[in-house]
């Protein structure tokens, strides 16, 4: 069973308040959800009706020497791992994707790194993507006083504004504005006039095979991060610190040299960087590899079949807490440049 | 044990999947992995050297990390080197260290 063939995991967060569960309720209806499962860390007052619906409470285990972001949520990997065994002797139906709705506190991370670490929840599912809903009446505020928000909105995947029929249209504006700075490569959508579908939302991404062509072209969209001239586009600094920005590089990389370098990078500045992902033209190679990480984790890199577009160059698109673009640039070549002279 | 780890149990790290198996050169991908393994010792080893640092493959297995007072550390998986290193190191290993960059760009 390759990778591409886990049960993909879909993670809807948000801030307290910014209508995830009403996303999911929504999500729900869609009969592209058929044969999913649920977890969700607290029932609200909007009932959910669907058969395969399993609360967890929320409980993170530390492990030793581990950081914040590098933690195994145990009642996660429990309900997985009972779901799991449910599903396979037969006692609950084959579920074919799960769903976690997160509390409006929880920092994804721990999630994300649950499923790329727990030895038995590796082995049968895979991140999907992560849906981040912000409320557009409370959002800015939230962003601007909550890390776990900022954080929540950084490592989306789909990015959802609710409640945009309570906000005045410059308020929408404001944070539309903000989201789009933060986070330039997720597709912003209104929950009140876009399409809320599972195809929209849930089940195009990096490791489905109809679809991660266009999930890499959309990280690396130019116009996201357009800016005249540079090399590197840092399309915004924010007061938080935190700045989103893609570096491009005229030669192909050495593939060994890039891993070297991204490991040393992220063992070191993990927790400042929320989000890693991009396309690398790999020295010797003639398709692309896509990459994509959050904070300490790197998920298994992607072959694709064929470049997006008839630009050749590695594109790396960064959202930092507190890193220089130009730092990150200036090592990532120096590595590169290391291995022409370890070959020569 | 961090994200990047898997001492406790090894395990393929992201970095072995970066390169395509049997390619048209004709290589298996057992011989890919090897020359992947040597490069990314004799690569690092560049790096390392910065820190008194120097790493070793050990049976194609693992790895040995050691400093130049003969120390040495067995290292399970290549995401679980730079911790270590650190730790001998008794220093960050921060790639974005200007003195670190410099060195590389000057590296024979």
């Amino acid at each position: 069973m390759t990778y591409e063939d886990h049960i993909p995991v879909n993670v809807i967060t948000g801030f307290l308040g910014s209508g995830k569960t009403t996303l999911l309720q929504r999500l729900l209806d869609d009969p592209g959800m058929a044969d999913t499962a649920v977890l969700i860390n607290e029932f609200g007052e909007i009932g959910l009706d669907h058969h395969l619906l399993q609360r967890v409470d929320e409980q993170t285990v530390l492990l030793k020497s581990g950081c914040l972001c590098c933690t195994i949520r145990g009642d996660l990997s429990d309900a997985m791992r009972d779901l799991y065994g449910r599903r396979e002797r037969g006692e609950i139906p084959r579920f074919r994707r799960l769903v976690i709705e997160t509390t409006g506190l929880a920092d994804p991370a721990p999630i994300i790194y649950t499923l790329m670490a727990e030895d038995v929840i590796r082995h049968h599912f895979r991140l999907g993507n992560v849906i981040t809903t912000v409320d557009a009446v409370n959002g800015r505020a939230q962003l601007r006083r909550h890390g776990e928000s900022l954080k929540q909105a950084a490592m989306a995947d789909r990015l959802v504004i609710t409640k945009t029929d309570l906000a005045s249209e410059r308020k929408t504006a404001s944070l539309r504005a903000k989201l789009k700075a933060l986070n330039p490569s997720a597709p912003l959508l209104e929950a009140a006039t876009d399409p809320i579908s599972a195809e929209a939302l849930l089940t195009r991404d990096v490791y489905d095979p109809k679809s991660k062509s266009a999930e890499v072209a959309r990280w690396i969209d130019a116009e996201a991060f357009a800016a005249p001239g540079g090399h590197a586009h840092d399309v915004n600094r924010h007061g938080d610190g935190i700045s989103a920005f893609c570096l491009t590089f005229d030669e192909p990389l050495d593939w060994t040299a890039f891993g070297v370098w991204l490991t040393m990078l992220l063992q070191c500045h993990g927790q400042d960087v929320l989000r890693v992902k991009g396309l690398l033209n790999v020295l010797g190679a003639d398709a692309p590899v896509a990459v994509h990480g959050v904070q300490h984790i790197v998920h298994p890199p992607v072959h694709l079949d064929a470049w997006p577009d008839a630009d050749r160059r590695s594109r790396l698109v960064f959202i930092v807490q507190g890193l220089n673009p130009e730092d990150i640039e200036a090592s990532l070549l120096a590595f590169n440049g290391l291995a022409n002279s370890v070959a020569a | 044990m961090c994200g990047l780890c898997g001492v406790l149990s090894p395990r393929e790290h992201w970095t072995d999947g970066g390169q395509a198996g049997e390619g048209p050169n004709g290589r298996s991908v057992a011989e890919t992995r090897r020359r992947e393994r040597a490069n990314q010792v004799r690569l690092a080893n560049k790096v390392l050297a910065h820190y008194g640092l120097t790493l070793a493959d050990w049976q194609g297995s693992s790895f040995v990390l050691s400093n130049r007072t003969g120390a040495s550390e067995i290292i399970g998986h290549f995401g679980a080197l730079w911790p270590s290193a650190a730790r001998m190191a008794k220093r960050p290993c921060d790639p974005l260290d200007a003195a670190l960059i410099a060195g590389l760009e000057s590296a024979p």
